[in-house]
C-alpha cells in the first residue's frame, strides 16, 4: 500500500528533513507534511520540493488537528533525539522525546485515517556492558542502560509505541532501531568525535562499533514508510570496526584516558562545546554495540549499500581527514627491505 | 717492406655512421647471454622477517585489518598473541596432544574441557593446541566469564583473541557460523579449586553448553587436560583480600605471594591434552533442548567422559614435571 498523505516529524533535523524531501520526490505520494518547531536547514529546504512545512510542536494538541485535517495515513516519527551531537540541555530534549511522542501517539490514536506508523528509534536501547551478548537481536530486552540517559528516552518511547499498537491493532507499526550514523554530510556525535585531532578513549577498553551510512538510514526509513512490513528492525551496516581501528583509519591520535578521569575529560569537551560525552556515550566507547540485521534483510527486504567500513571511509574522505603517518612511508620502507621497488 | 696500416682516427665516428641494423637483419633469436643476469635474490630470512614486521606495523597504523562481529582480530592473534604462547606451549609446558583426528575438519563443534591452574592458562594452551595441530589451522573461539570482559586491557585483549562472553546467544551464533568453540563449564569453581582437589571435576553448571550444542546440532568434543593443575598449586585462599579486590578468590601458592612477582611464573609441569571422541547431538530431533532430563544426561555423559579420561591419563603419567 503506497501512502497518500505522509506526515514526517523532526524535519528540522537531518533525517527528518531529507526524508521529507525523498518522499516528496515520489510521485505516488499525494502530499508530504513536515512538522517541527524549527525550520529545516537551507540545503534541505531547496530539496524539499512540494513537501509542506508546518511549524508546530508535537507536544501541543494542535498536532491532532494537523493529522485529522490533512487526513494523514502514514506518520513517520523521526524526531527522536538519542545521540545529540553536541552538548545540549537534557530537560528540553527529554521532554521533546517522551512527551512529544506521547502527544503524537495520542493524536494518531484519535485519527481514523492513520494506517501506518514508522518510528525511528536507536540501537542504544540495548545498552552496552560487559555482560551483554556480542550481537543483539530484536528480541533482546534492554539491559544495563543508565537510568537517566538518552537511551532511556528511547526505551520509554518504544514502550509507548507498543502501547499504541495494542490500542490500534489496525495500524501497521514499524520500529527501526538505527545504529550510530556516519557519513560526509551528517552531524552526529561520532562525526564530531572522530574529527577531534586528539581523540580521547577509555584506557584498556576497545569497543566494537557498527555504523550506518546516513544515506542508508534515509533509505531504510523511506522504504519502511512506503512499503515496509510491520515489526521491529535493527538497521546497521555489515561488519564491525574496532574503535582503535577507526581512529587509525581516520588518521587521528588516540588519547587513552583513565576510566576515573573520563567524567573530567567529558566536562572539558562539553565545556568547549565540541562533542557530547554523556555516560551513555562513554559506555558505548567501553564496550561497543553490534546488532543482528537478518530481519532487516529478510523481512523488511532492505540491504544497506555501505558496510560499516565503507561508510566510515566515506566519512573520512568526505571530511578530508588526513592520516598522521602516511601509509606510503611504511610501504616504501617495507619494499626497500625486501629489495623491490 | 711492410705496408703502413691505416688506422682510422675517428673510430667512433665511423661506427656511428653505420646504418643501424634493420629489424629483419637482426638474428631471429636473441643470443643467450653467457652469464645470465642473476635473478633477484630471494630475500634472506631476516629481511623477510623485518619486512613482515613492517607490513604488520603498516596494517596496524592504517587500520587495514578486519575484525569479526565478536571483535576477533585474526591479524593480531596470528602475529602478536600466538607466538609467545606457542613458546610457552613448546618449551615450558612441553604440551603433548592426542586425538586431533576428533576435531572436525570444518563446521562447528563444541570443545568442553576441564578447568584448572588458578589462572586460566589451560584455555590459552588449548587454543594453541587446536590451532597448531589442526590440518586447517582453525582458531578456537573461547567462551569467557563476564569478569574477564570487565577488566580493562584483559577484556579488550580477550575479544581480540577470539573470546566472547559465555552466554547462549553468543555460543549459538558462533556454532551456527561453523566455528570451533571452547567452553570450560566448571568456571571459577574449577580453575580456583584447592590443590588437594586436583583432577576432580567440579559441578558443570546448568548445562547451558549442552543446550547450545543441541540447538545448533553440533558435536560435543570432550577434552581432558593433565598438567595444568600443577602450575600454581593453590594451597590457600585469602577470602578477605579477594572480596576487597572483587575477585572470586585470592590464591596462596608455594611461591605466591611469598616471592612477589616471581611467584607469577608457573611451575614447569609436563602437559597432556587429549581430544576425545565426538558426542553427536543431532540425533535427538527437534526441540531436544526443551527436555531437561536429556540435557542433564548429556551433561553427565560429557562430565564422566572427561573425568574417566583424566584418571586414565593420570595413571599413565609418571612424574608431573618430567612426563
Amino acid at each position: 500500500m503506497t501512502p497518500k498523505v505522509v506526515l514526517v516529524t523532526g524535519v528540522g533535523g537531518y533525517l527528518g528533513g531529507n526524508l521529507a524531501a525523498r518522499l516528496a520526490a515520489n510521485p505516488d505520494i499525494d502530499r508530504v507534511l513536515g512538522v517541527d518547531t524549527t525550520a529545516p536547514h537551507r540545503d534541505v529546504v531547496r530539496r524539499l520540493g512540494r513537501a509542506e512545512f508546518v511549524r508546530a510542536d508535537i507536544r501541543n494538541p494542535l498536532i491532532a488537528k494537523v493529522i485529522t485535517g490533512a487526513e494523514v495515513d502514514t506518520v513517520v516519527h523521526a524526531s527522536l533525539t538519542a545521540n545529540p551531537p553536541g552538548p545540549s540541555r537534557r530537560t528540553p530534549i527529554k521532554e521533546m522525546n517522551v512527551i512529544g511522542t506521547m502527544q503524537l501517539l495520542a493524536a494518531c490514536q484519535r485519527a481514523p485515517s492513520v494506517r501506518k506508523l514508522v518510528v525511528k528509534s536507536t540501537a542504544a536501547v540495548y545498552g552496552a556492558s560487559a555482560r551483554s551478548p556480542a550481537v543483539f537481536t530484536e528480541d533482546d530486552a534492554p539491559k544495563d542502560i543508565s537510568s537517566s540517559g538518552y537511551a532511556k528516552d528511547a526505551v520509554e518511547v518504544e514502550a509507548y509505541v507498543r502501547g499504541f499498537s495494542r490500542r490500534r491493532p489496525d495500524v501497521d507499526v514499524t520500529l527501526i532501531r538505527l545504529t550510530n550514523l556516519i557519513g560526509p554530510r551528517v552531524d552526529t556525535v561520532l562525526t564530531r568525535y572522530f574529527a577531534l585531532p586528539v581523540v580521547p578513549t577509555v584506557l584498556g577498553y576497545d569497543a566494537r562499533i557498527q555504523l550506518l551510512h546516513s544515506e542508508d538510514a534515509l533509505a531504510v526509513l523511506e522504504q519502511a514508510a512506503v512499503r515496509g512490513a510491520p515489526g521491529v528492525f535493527n538497521a546497521g551496516g555489515d561488519g564491525v570496526l574496532m574503535l582503535s581501528q577507526a581512529i587509525r583509519r581516520a588518521g587521528r591520535i588516540p588519547l587513552p584516558v583513565l576510566r576515573s578521569a573520563i567524567p573530567a575529560a567529558g566536562r572539558i569537551l562539553r565545556g568547549a562545546r565540541l562533542v557530547d560525552f554523556s555516560p551513555d556515550h562513554v559506555r558505548y566507547l567501553n564496550y561497543g554495540r553490534v546488532v543482528d540485521t537478518t530481519r532487516l534483510r529478510t523481512v523488511l527486504g532492505f540491504t544497506p549499500r555501505w558496510t560499516t567500513r565503507q561508510a566510515f571511509d566515506d566519512y573520512v574522505h568526505g571530511n578530508a581527514l588526513r592520516p598522521v603517518i602516511s601509509p606510503e612511508l611504511l610501504e616504501g620502507l617495507e619494499h626497500r627491505v625486501l629489495g623491490i621497488r | 717492406m711492410q705496408e703502413a696500416r691505416v688506422i682510422p682516427l675517428q673510430r667512433t665516428e665511423r661506427r656511428r655512421q653505420l646504418p643501424p641494423l634493420s629489424r629483419a637483419d637482426r638474428p631471429p633469436v636473441e643470443p643467450t647471454p653467457l652469464r645470465p643476469t642473476p635473478a633477484p635474490a630471494e630475500p634472506s630470512t631476516l629481511r623477510r622477517a623485518v619486512a613482515d614486521a613492517l607490513a604488520f606495523a603498516r596494517r596496524r597504523f592504517t587500520g587495514d585489518y578486519t575484525v569479526d562481529q565478536f571483535g576477533f582480530d585474526q591479524d593480531l592473534t596470528e602475529t602478536l598473541l600466538l607466538p609467545p604462547l606457542r613458546a610457552i606451549y613448546r618449551n615450558w609446558f612441553r604440551v603433548e596432544v592426542s586425538g586431533v583426528e576428533n576435531l572436525p575438519v570444518d563446521g562447528g563443534a563444541l570443545i568442553v574441557s576441564n578447568h584448572s591452574g588458578t589462572l586460566p592458562i589451560d584455555a590459552m594452551m588449548t587454543a594453541v593446541a587446536v590451532h597448531d595441530n589442526h590440518p586447517r589451522r582453525r582458531y578456537l573461539r573461547m567462551l569467557g566469564a563476564d569478569l574477564v570482559f570487565q577488566v580493562p586491557l584483559l577484556g579488550a585483549l580477550a575479544r581480540k583473541s577470539g573470546q566472547t562472553l559465555a552466554c547462549n546467544p553468543d555460543a549459538e551464533r558462533l556454532l551456527r557460523s561453523g566455528e570451533l568453540v571452547g567452553v570450560w563449564p566448571e568456571g571459577f569453581k574449577g580453575v580456583g579449586k584447592p590443590f588437594a582437589d586436583r583432577y576432580k571435576l567440579q559441578r558443570f553448571g546448568r548445562g547451558g553448553f549442552v543446550s547450545a550444542a543441541l540447538r545448533t546440532g553440533v558435536p560435543i568434543i570432550p577434552c581432558s587436560i593433565v598438567g595444568a593443575e600443577e602450575i600454581y598449586p593453590k594451597i590457600g585462599d585469602l577470602k578477605a583480600v579477594a572480596r576487597l579486590l572483587g575477585l572470586p578468590y585470592f590464591p596462596i601458592t608455594p611461591t605466591f605471594p611469598l616471592l612477589g612477582p616471581l611467584g607469577v611464573i608457573p611451575l614447569p609441569s609436563k602437559w597432556h591434552i587429549r581430544f576425545g571422541e565426538p558426542i553427536a547431538t543431532d540425533r535427538f530431533g527437534p526441540a531436544a533442548e526443551e527436555d531437561p532430563m536429556l540435557v542433564f544426561n548429556l551433561t553427565d555423559q560429557v562430565r564422566e567422559t572427561i573425568q574417566q579420561t583424566l584418571y586414565r591419563m593420570l595413571n599413565q603419567r609418571g612424574n608431573p614435571f618430567l612426563g
